[in-house]
């Protein structure tokens, strides 16, 4: 069953492909195609091979070579990848994440396939591969951030989603009067400090102001930015994290809120398949937006995209062209997202979405309450060097509050020296 | 007979002429030129990246020593990995007198002796990346065995890899347990050379106790101190393992030390720094020089004694 499914959209793909793309008309690819991915999970590693399969399939004059890295490795491997014998397709991040590569002239500039009608269909996600005017890649799938909390909690102690950040605040004082905290968080490596930046500076300044900032366009000491950490520091003086967060990181935070110590925890979509495999059931678990805090900015979510590019000594560029617009297809985008497989947000506006509870709320999310605009998350939308030391100095800040002036001095004076 | 050797004297090849003064050499080429490759190469290549500004993959531009003056000057960072090595260097080196107790603890004749020195070896055979994680679950705030240990006690319990005024020291601690195991080692060798009839002679004379280990023993564990020392000092200058595996430089990189600080600039997830990255292999090169200049002239000096 399965695999008539997977072989009749495969002949579909093929018909979409070979109707519309004028870089697969009128002969049949062939040749070497070297594909490295970061799709080690799993889950993923299933789903890129069933890609590799499937495209072959259409394609039998064309020998696919696929390499999978490990996917935390393949971030300081890229380098060397690159810039030695390079393979034609890699994955890689969106936004300024590309920045290093694009500049240095190792990815190519794939401009013209994003002029293919069948690339209409992407265009939400074209201002996230663009840099200079041009794009550098395709997306392949994303996903939303918010807050997972325990529903059966909430219900225990008569508290409902919040909107606001006054409720928000309420909320939290009525768990932590239960004895538990009102958030998990493990920032051992950092990153999901960001997270919490993300959203309050956006809820706060809104999203022109966070992308300024990341773009080094305004001083750390500036106002806004005090206002933002002030912000944050209410919850953190209510004791609102969980105890010794620096020590843990995000896989051992999720312990405390599935043994009830915790209510929630502001994460990405990935983290459901652990919650689910935690034990959590779909009653005890749910999901709702981060809380508005200046009612006069539209909200912004954090939706990291996850990308293909082609390598700018790529070998086989028609090949790896064709293969992109296959990727994101809207056949195939269905299925690579559906829940048996990534379980995530598919890029192509015509494909399904799955029916999974989680993935349908972040699609209506994003769809209809994130007119603000889309961040990458932290590490992506600053810059590599401004994404390390920021996170340090968020991590210092939940631990030590007091320490805010001297932290914010530190990020200014690397501001001054990155964005030169 | 006479007459046919010096007839064939003069048609001998170079290489037969030559060959005392060139056998050696030949022996030596292969390692030279792999050492001058793999060793003296880089070193000049880091000395030459150190005064550029490149972030590993685009044009390198050439700033002088921009990248030493923020380093040495400017650099809080800096500041804090080298305090934190100067840390490990002092207290790694209480590895060789805990070595020392315990090899004459374990130097005696009793049943299963064997399996004793086996289970205090053992830590040194088991890599450090496992040791290090064994001990940061050691260290857990609430679940680890330490505050297990100290709740027993009706303590309320700290989280030292979280907090930054200890962290360090709980790696070195961690770092203590493989490098005590080595020292104990060495000093369970030399103690096998120690001659049993000075030992003799200075119990007839009536030296016991500290005395006789003072006077008569450890003189005769000088070699053995000397390795302990050399190795002891290298494995503090390598402490990189322990620290990415314990607490990744943080808690807010108060672990660093000047080896993970260079690979976070220029190596890392968010490190495009190469020359900066360059900067501080230098600076840990010197420090490293005068570690190696002392062990160097210290071995030179026993080599004339000898002779």
């Amino acid at each position: 069953m399965h695999s008539i499914l997977k072989t009749s959209l495969a002949t579909l793909a093929a018909a979409s492909i070979t109707a519309t793309a004028a870089f697969a008309d009128s002969h049949a690819l062939s040749g070497d195609l070297k594909i490295t991915s970061d799709m080690s999970n799993p889950a993923p590693r299933a789903v890129m091979e069933g890609l590799v399969a499937d495209f072959g399939a259409m394609h039998p004059e064309l020998n696919i070579e696929l390499t999978i890295v490990d996917r935390e490795a393949w971030k300081t491997q890229i380098r060397n990848a690159l810039t030695a014998n390079p393979p034609d397709v890699i994955n890689w991040y969106a936004a300024t994440r590309m920045t290093p590569y694009v500049d240095a002239g190792l990815f190519m500039d794939i401009s013209d396939l994003w002029a293919e009608p069948e690339m209409a269909a992407l265009a939400s996600t074209k201002g996230a591969m663009t840099l200079d005017g041009k794009q550098w890649g395709v997306p392949y799938t994303y996903y939303q951030w918010g807050v997972y909390y325990r529903k059966d909690i909430f219900e225990e102690l008569g508290l409902t989603e919040p909107a606001t950040w006054d409720e928000e605040l309420a909320n939290c004082q009525a768990i932590l009067d239960s004895g538990r905290k009102c958030y998990t968080i493990g920032s051992k490596f950092l990153w999901t400090a960001g997270g919490w930046f993300d959203y309050i500076n956006s809820r706060t300044n809104g999203y022109e102001f966070h992308i300024e900032l990341a773009n080094g366009e305004v001083p750390w000491t500036d106002d806004r930015v005090r206002q933002t950490f002030a912000n944050w520091r209410q919850l953190i003086d209510m004791g609102a994290y969980v105890d010794d967060h620096q020590s843990y990181s995000w896989q051992e935070a999720m312990p405390f809120m599935v043994d009830g110590d915790a209510a929630a925890y502001l994460m990405g979509n990935f983290s459901v398949a652990a919650f689910r495999d935690g034990g959590l059931t779909d009653d005890q678990l749910d999901f709702y937006q981060f809380p508005t805090i200046n009612p006069d900015v539209a909200p912004a979510e954090d939706a990291p995209t996850d990308t293909f590019h082609i390598a700018s000594g790529a070998q086989n560029v028609e090949a790896a062209k064709a293969f992109l617009l296959y990727v994101t297809s809207a056949d195939v985008q269905s299925e690579i997202n559906g829940g048996d497989a990534l379980g995530q947000l598919p890029v192509n506006a015509n494909a399904a979405v799955s029916d999974d509870k989680f993935i349908q709320q972040g699609f209506d999310m994003l769809s209809n309450n994130a007119s603000g605009g889309i961040m990458q998350f932290f590490d992506r939308d600053f810059p590599a060097e401004m994404a390390s030391v920021g996170m340090e100095g968020l991590q210092e800040f939940m631990v030590f509050p007091d320490h805010l002036d001297d932290i914010l001095e530190r990020l200014e004076d690397a501001r001054q020296r990155i964005y030169q | 007979m006479s007459t046919a050797t010096t007839n064939a004297a003069p048609s001998r090849g170079w290489y037969k002429r030559n060959e005392i003064a060139i056998t050696p050499w030949l022996f030596l080429l292969p390692a030279m030129v792999f050492f001058a490759y793999y060793v003296i190469y880089p070193i000049c290549e880091s000395f030459r990246i150190s005064f550029y500004d490149w972030d590993g993959l685009g044009e390198a531009t050439y700033v002088g020593t921009a990248n030493y003056e923020r380093l040495l000057f400017d650099d809080r960072k800096f500041n804090v990995s080298f305090l934190n090595n100067i840390k490990w260097l002092i207290l790694y080196l209480l590895a060789i007198p805990l070595g020392l107790f315990i090899s004459l603890f374990l130097n005696q004749t009793v049943r299963g002796i064997r399996l004793y020195k086996s289970l205090f070896f053992f830590p040194f055979v088991i890599s450090q990346v496992v040791v290090g994680l064994v001990f940061s679950w050691f260290y857990l705030p609430k679940e680890g065995l330490l505050n297990a240990i100290l709740a027993y006690f009706g303590s309320d319990g700290v989280n030292i890899l979280g907090d930054p005024s200890l962290a360090t020291y709980g790696i070195i601690a961690a770092g203590l347990w493989p490098q005590t195991a080595y020292c104990m080692i060495l000093y369970l060798t030399g103690l096998n050379a120690v001659d049993p009839e000075q030992v003799e002679a200075a119990r007839l004379d009536g030296a016991k106790g500290h005395k006789m280990l003072w006077y008569v023993i450890l003189p005769q564990l000088k070699p053995a101190t000397f390795i302990a020392f050399v190795v002891t000092i290298i494995g503090a200058l390598r402490s990189f393992d322990f620290i990415a595996v314990m607490t990744n430089g943080g808690p807010f990189g108060s672990t660093r030390v000047l080896s993970f600080y260079m690979f976070e600039e220029s190596l890392s997830e968010f490190g495009f720094r190469m020359g900066y990255g360059a900067a501080i292999a230098v600076v840990l090169f010197f420090i490293m020089l005068i570690f190696i200049t002392y062990f160097l002239w210290s071995m030179y000096q026993d080599e004339k004694g000898a002779r």
